[in-house]
């Protein structure tokens, strides 16, 4: 088992990857991981003289650039301004189905979660989507959703968006929008191909050799633990003094 | 003409079964008025969430005061789930409309406009669509032949929030969130409560009248000092955590719901 912070560190580096070549991504509220993801990036962008990267975090007045109300990051999205978001899901299943509202028969649902908030659109929308759930295990990752709050492949209509990656505390897989399943890509350090086979409740492509994924080197620590902490700390601070505590 | 009056007589003008569209957490929300309106044992409203809500319509829910919740999500954010809002779902207690955040910015968008619908991209493969035959796909009749969206047009009959300050015309300071200005354009009557009322024509300059909804659209404004609380006003106060927290917790019960809605209720007296 990794440290806590090790893993928190493993999975900003996978997301600054995995975003590598975008314009703007938008960051949910409550994504911590996700958004010293789209930092590192734009950190490491700025050191290579590369183009820089925008950085739009919902709900933050600081890191947005939008002026026209809650409706604006949706029109962006229409205008294909918006090249990266991240999307959780209480249940993802092996078609890249995302359910955002809860488990059982609707409307009167065993568990009822929050709602499907702007994914039913924006899964459409945007082209690199990231999927990122933490929890890795047969309850999140099912066959079938319960109810689809977003569909990842829909042929009868034209999109450019829809699921690009799924990161989650044991591996990244990547979305085959042909086949529309997933295919397993690496196993996070601490865990094996069986790991993941056991606590994944869908099917999806395992290759002949799975690596492992990349630990961070030595360089994209120390901008984390540096420049991305100070960052962090203006709209996570919990998240920022709990990756520093770590230390 | 803006009618300037007490919190009681703002929330006094909502009748029992009306639609009151109120906004996000971060756009200003008045929880002056919700304590308010569960004071005046209002029932049967119809909760248009613009486009999501948290305390504000948990509270409305475990008091009984919303019937019907018109939502793209219920959430108290860092703290968790809503839960009087998922016992509610579990009892079939209130009336779900489950919805995607951009198609309740399009229906207001409609109602604005004064047109019965509004084409908006994606949600096809939804379940949304099973479980919202208001929503219907068409054939778009122009352009390129393909299936789009329609939902039909949101026209409240009340929009709610709160927001730092108006003048003596009615004019108020709505900074950015613009949603707010949407809901005012597409609600028939608009109430707002305001931290205070300022001397100075906030239509004067060009640098402020971009800020502000026009008292043309404002029926009636109360002032009532801290009204978010605990949520946040931007410009003003943050979000009182604490609070959310000490919420989350009591509210998984119904009996620790009630103990919380009493100390609400009579801290909000004593600040009004």
């Amino acid at each position: 088992m990794q440290d806590d912070r090790a893993r928190k560190e493993l999975l900003i580096t996978i997301i600054a990857g995995l975003l590598d070549g975008i314009r703007h991504v938008a960051v949910g509220a409550s994504s911590p991981i996700p958004a010293a993801g789209a930092m590192l990036l734009r950190a490491r962008n700025d050191q290579q003289g590369k183009p820089p990267i925008k950085i739009s975090i919902l709900g933050s007045s600081r890191h947005n650039f939008f002026t026209n109300g809650g409706v604006e990051l949706f029109d962006c999205a229409a205008q294909g301004r918006v090249d990266a978001f991240f999307l959780g899901g209480g249940q993802i299943d092996g078609a890249g189905n995302i359910n955002l509202v809860g488990t059982g028969d609707y409307p009167r649902m065993d568990v009822r979660w929050p709602g499907s908030f702007g994914s039913a659109y924006l899964y459409h929308l945007i082209p690199r989507v990231i999927l990122f759930r933490e929890e890795h295990s047969p309850r999140v990752l099912v066959p079938k959703v319960d109810f689809v709050s977003a569909a990842a492949v829909t042929p009868e209509v034209k999109r450019r968006g829809g699921p690009h990656a799924l990161l989650t505390n044991l591996a990244l897989f990547d979305f085959d929008r042909n086949s529309g399943g997933f295919r397993l890509r690496s196993v996070h350090p601490g865990y094996t191909a069986e790991d993941v086979r056991d606590r994944t409740g869908f099917d999806y492509e395992l290759p002949q050799i799975v690596p492992p994924t990349p630990a961070p080197d030595r360089a994209t620590v120390e901008l984390i633990r540096g420049r991305i902490l100070d960052e962090l700390a203006e709209c996570y601070p919990e998240f920022a003094r709990s990756l520093a505590a770590a230390a | 003409m803006t009618e300037m009056v007490s919190l009681e007589a703002l929330v006094a003008s909502i009748a029992p079964g009306q639609s009151v569209a109120i906004p996000v957490d971060r756009a200003g929300v008045s929880m002056a008025a919700t304590a308010a309106m569960i004071e005046a044992g209002l029932t049967g409203l119809h909760l248009v969430c613009v486009p999501i809500s948290g305390l504000q319509a948990d509270l409305l829910i475990g008091a009984g005061v919303a019937a019907v919740v018109e939502t793209s999500a219920v959430s108290l954010g860092e703290a968790g789930g809503a839960p009087r809002f998922s016992a509610a779902v579990r009892a079939g207690s209130i009336t779900l409309r489950d919805a995607t955040c951009p198609a309740i910015h399009a229906g207001l968008l409609a109602g604005q406009k004064g047109v019965p619908f509004m084409p908006i991209a994606g949600i096809i493969g939804s379940d949304l669509l099973q479980v919202r035959p208001d929503w219907k796909v068409i054939d778009s009749p122009v352009g390129e032949p393909g299936k789009v969206v329609v939902v039909p047009a949101i026209t409240p009959d009340v929009a709610l929030f709160h927001a730092p300050e108006a003048d003596r015309f009615g004019n108020v300071r709505i900074g950015r969130y613009r949603e707010l200005a949407t809901m005012a354009y597409a609600a028939k009557r608009t109430l707002v409560t305001v931290e205070r009322i300022v001397e100075r024509d906030l239509m004067a300059t060009e640098d402020s009248a971009a800020g502000v909804l026009p008292g043309l659209y404002v029926d009636a404004i109360a002032v009532a000092e801290n009204g978010a609380w605990p949520l946040p006003l931007w410009d003003e106060y943050e979000t009182d955590g604490a609070e959310l927290s000490r919420y989350a917790a009591m509210a998984r019960t119904d009996e620790g719901f009630r103990v919380y809605l009493s100390t609400f209720l009579s801290r909000s007296k004593q600040v009004a």
